[in-house]
């Protein structure tokens, strides 16, 4: 594929600006939330589901995995479980000893 | 010797040499940040006395890093789109912004965070959270710095493969830009983790 063929390129400099636009306004949302929610789990959850949606903006359309080969998506998909394997795995077994003081 | 499929999608995975490898790198440096991340987790769990995060650090200098990073993902792309229409000026205006936006995130790390805390006498050594901090905005900061002298070289000398290879040039570009947002991706997640929770 010739890597010059033009693109309908105003829309998507458009779609892009707007994406940015987003992103900034959840940056706000983020700091904003972290101000008035009321518990720590609440403040945690609200902040990682913002973090979450900016992230897939990013991915999707900064990245274009919306519009990526399979190859590139199955790469992820095995990433993406090896990551929460590493994040909840240990993340498991602390919350055993939660309160316990350890040697760190 | 010449580097095969630089240009060209490969038959067997329908993907140039230079994407199928900037994507299993970034799969990699998604299991390093993880690792952090969970290494944060345990230590966090397992501390009887975690500062308060929000005090310990300046939320309106990262609320305006993270959108400095945003800001410089969308030149970035923007960067990329200009060459696919062959405006190679526009093309070194946005990766001059992109560049700019970069040390700029970069000075405002340093002079604004790093230093006046070390003058307060939090260093790595403090606690556990401002190890973890230093750790993970340090890796984080180096990523940045690695991109800044990449995108210098291909906003100056590396620019010259326009004339002579547009379409590998182009391609560089859209790699750079890949690896640029996976780094602006990992602050998205470092800052509402570091800074707000």
């Amino acid at each position: 594929m010739n890597n010059l063929e033009k693109p309908s390129s105003t829309n998507h400099n458009n779609r892009y600006i707007i994406i940015g636009v987003s992103l900034l306004i959840l940056t706000i949302l983020t700091v904003w939330t972290s101000y008035f929610t009321a518990t720590v789990g609440v403040s945690i959850a609200i902040a990682l589901a913002i973090a979450t949606l900016k992230g897939s903006l990013v991915a999707s359309f900064f990245m274009h995995l919306i519009t990526e080969k399979k190859l590139i998506l199955v790469i992820l998909f095995f990433t993406v479980i090896f990551f929460f394997a590493l994040i909840f795995l240990p993340f498991s077994d602390t919350m055993n000893n939660v309160g316990i003081p350890n040697d760190y | 010797m010449e580097i095969p499929f630089t240009v060209s999608e490969r038959p067997d995975t329908g993907l140039t040499n230079p994407k199928f490898g900037i994507w299993l790198f970034l799969a990699s440096e998604v299991m390093l940040f993880g690792s952090l991340f969970s290494s944060y987790i345990i230590l966090r769990t397992g501390s009887l006395d975690w500062p308060v995060q929000s005090d310990e650090l300046n939320i309106t200098i990262g609320a305006i890093n993270t959108a400095i990073l945003i800001a410089s993902s969308l030149t970035m792309v923007l960067s990329w789109t200009a060459l696919k229409e062959k405006q190679f000026k526009r093309f070194k205006l946005f990766i001059g912004l992109t560049i700019l936006f970069a040390v700029l995130f970069l000075v405002l790390k340093i002079w604004l965070e790093y230093i006046p805390k070390i003058h307060h006498g939090h260093i790595l050594s403090t606690n556990t959270f401002f190890a973890m901090y230093y750790l993970m905005t340090g890796l984080h900061a180096l990523h940045i710095l690695g991109g800044v002298v990449v995108m210098i070289f291909f906003w100056g000398p590396g620019s010259k493969m326009w004339q002579t290879n547009p379409d590998q040039f182009v391609n560089r570009i859209e790699v750079v830009g890949l690896y640029w947002h996976f780094v602006d991706l990992v602050w998205i997640f470092l800052f509402p983790t570091l800074y707000l929770l």
